[in-house]
């Protein structure tokens, strides 16, 4: 195995990484957690 | 006092500081950006002397925008984002404020070695080697404090903006320390580690990604705390927000060779730039129409909310330059378009349209709090500033579109017989009129920065520095 086949593959692990975060963020599953997220700059100080 | 009172209140002394200086520095450097425009119109503005010429002058107006003007924004605005979505005050508050010290001496010493001539001759990364290191020193610091109050956070989730702002300081670090990495030769002198097209590649490696880290990423972190909390509402998709961040982490790095098109560099590496950079253009209308449709049933608060204005604007200017650039980054448009004044308008719609709006949006925001009164000494002034911003910078972009796209047809027509049509002065001459126009543009954006350093001085002298409590609140799940 030489450097450019090590290129290639860390080249794919990122698409293949890029992909799973984007279908992790998609399913459903986090809805609730997100929505909690997504209210945090709202709650930050007393005003 | 008892010293429970340490734990429950905000520590904002170092973000007052780093906020007026971000206006103070954006004063300056965009005044210094009118006198280099003005010294390309009229080049008897050079005075004669090297330490006015526009070769100085021009390095010290862009370090000054981006990274005392810029800079300074980012510092005041991450350490006030941490602290309130993590829900805790600043970690290390003694470091904290050594970043300022420290930063405010980065700044100073550019002021001084750039006129005198020292430079590494690197578009963006000029400062001197000992520079360089009293840099290194103060981000070290800036990256203790800022990941050292994520890891004490009273909040189980880290939001969206300080990834954004966490991606922005390390990569900043890894971009300094590389391209910087040079031979000393004497004080104030040093030659680059690298050499050749290798030197060149490296160099817009970390041109382009200070665009993407310094220049975007950072500001992002602004965009997904000051545009929710200008607005009332939180941003329109939260899971959108995760796939613009981690777009641009996997895409940005790649794009740098796009800057050296039908150059020594090889042509794989080119059309590897170019295709990422188009590629870059998904996950930055992503996150732009993330921030546009935060607004969707609230429109109406921008006709009478200036500062909610400048961050919309902002996120259009961002929409606008992410979808020129690509376009630029396509070989045979760059073919036209490199070299010339497009460029330089490009950048301006990203700098003066983009990160310019959302600093000053953010700021308007945060002054008033920052020294415990409800608003702005004076709203009007932040309309005027608005107004004069945005036709200053509607008519930079559009005089540097005419002069670029001028410039790069009279430079490639040619007779039947295979001579050049024009010589270059003749397209010198064609861009005369656009200089001047650019130069009007800059003077009006600047006017505008003039009265916000007015009405932030109003503003200061009318509150005084106030201690925000950390609200007592449950802690998340």
């Amino acid at each position: 195995m030489d450097i450019i086949d090590l290129r290639s593959i860390a080249t794919v692990a990122a698409l293949v990484t890029f992909v799973g975060i984007w279908v992790w963020a998609w399913s459903g599953r986090h809805k609730k957690d997100f929505d909690e997220a997504a209210k945090l700059p709202l709650e930050g100080d007393e005003e | 006092m008892s010293t429970n009172n340490v734990e429950t209140f905000y520590d904002d002394y170092v973000i007052r500081r780093f906020s007026v200086m971000a206006v103070v520095w954006g004063v300056v450097g965009m005044l210094l950006g009118v006198i280099v425009a003005a010294q390309l119109a009229f080049p008897e503005l050079n005075l004669g002397l090297p330490w006015t010429s526009f070769g100085r002058l021009r390095p010290l107006h862009t370090n000054a925008v981006i990274f005392a003007f810029g800079g300074c924004a980012l510092f005041a605005t991450s350490y006030y984002v941490v602290q309130r979505t993590s829900q805790t005050k600043l970690a290390f508050p003694l470091l904290a404020r050594y970043t300022f010290w420290g930063y405010q001496a980065v700044i100073i010493a550019a002021i001084i070695s750039l006129p005198l001539g020292y430079t590494q001759g690197k578009e963006y990364a000029e400062l001197e080697w000992p520079i360089d290191l009293l840099l290194l020193v103060v981000w070290i610091m800036y990256a203790l404090v800022f990941f050292g109050t994520i890891a004490q956070r009273k909040i189980k989730h880290i939001y969206v903006a300080n990834w954004f702002y966490g991606a922005f300081i390390i990569v900043v670090a890894i971009l300094h320390i590389v391209n910087s990495a040079a031979i000393p030769a004497e004080w104030m002198k040093s030659y680059s580690a690298y050499a050749g097209v290798q030197d060149a590649m490296v160099q817009w490696w970390y041109g382009h990604n200070a665009v993407g880290f310094f220049l975007t990423a950072g500001f992002l972190g602004m965009m997904y705390y000051f545009v929710p909390k200008q607005a009332e509402r939180p941003i329109y998709s939260y899971r959108l927000s995760i796939v613009h961040f981690w777009g641009l982490i996997f895409t940005y790095m790649w794009a740098g060779s796009h800057h050296l098109h039908y150059t020594a560099l090889p042509d794989w590496t080119q059309s590897v730039g170019m295709v990422l950079s188009l590629i870059l253009l998904a996950p930055s209308w992503g996150g732009m129409i993330n921030g546009m449709m935060t607004m969707s049933g609230a429109w109406h608060k921008l006709r009478d909310d200036p500062i909610l204005r400048f961050l919309i604007v902002s996120l259009s200017f961002y929409g606008m330059s992410t979808f020129e650039g690509p376009m630029m980054a396509i070989k045979t448009v760059n073919a036209l378009s490199h070299y010339t004044d497009w460029t330089v308008g490009h950048v301006h719609s990203g700098a003066l349209g983009w990160v310019g709006f959302i600093s000053m949006g953010s700021l308007y925001f945060l002054v008033p709090r920052l020294w415990g009164v409800k608003q702005m000494y004076s709203k009007k002034a932040i309309e005027l500033h608005f107004w004069l911003a945005t036709i200053g910078v509607v008519l930079y972009i559009t005089a540097m579109w005419i002069s670029g796209v001028t410039a790069g047809l009279m430079w490639r027509a040619m007779n039947d017989d295979g001579t050049l049509t024009y010589t270059f002065v003749e397209s010198v001459k064609a861009m005369h009129p656009f200089y001047v126009i650019r130069m009007i543009g800059g003077l009006m954006y600047v006017s505008g920065m003039i009265i916000m350093l007015w009405n932030v001085i109003k503003t200061v002298q009318m509150g005084q520095a106030t201690r925000a409590r950390i609200p007592s609140t449950v802690v998340h799940a």
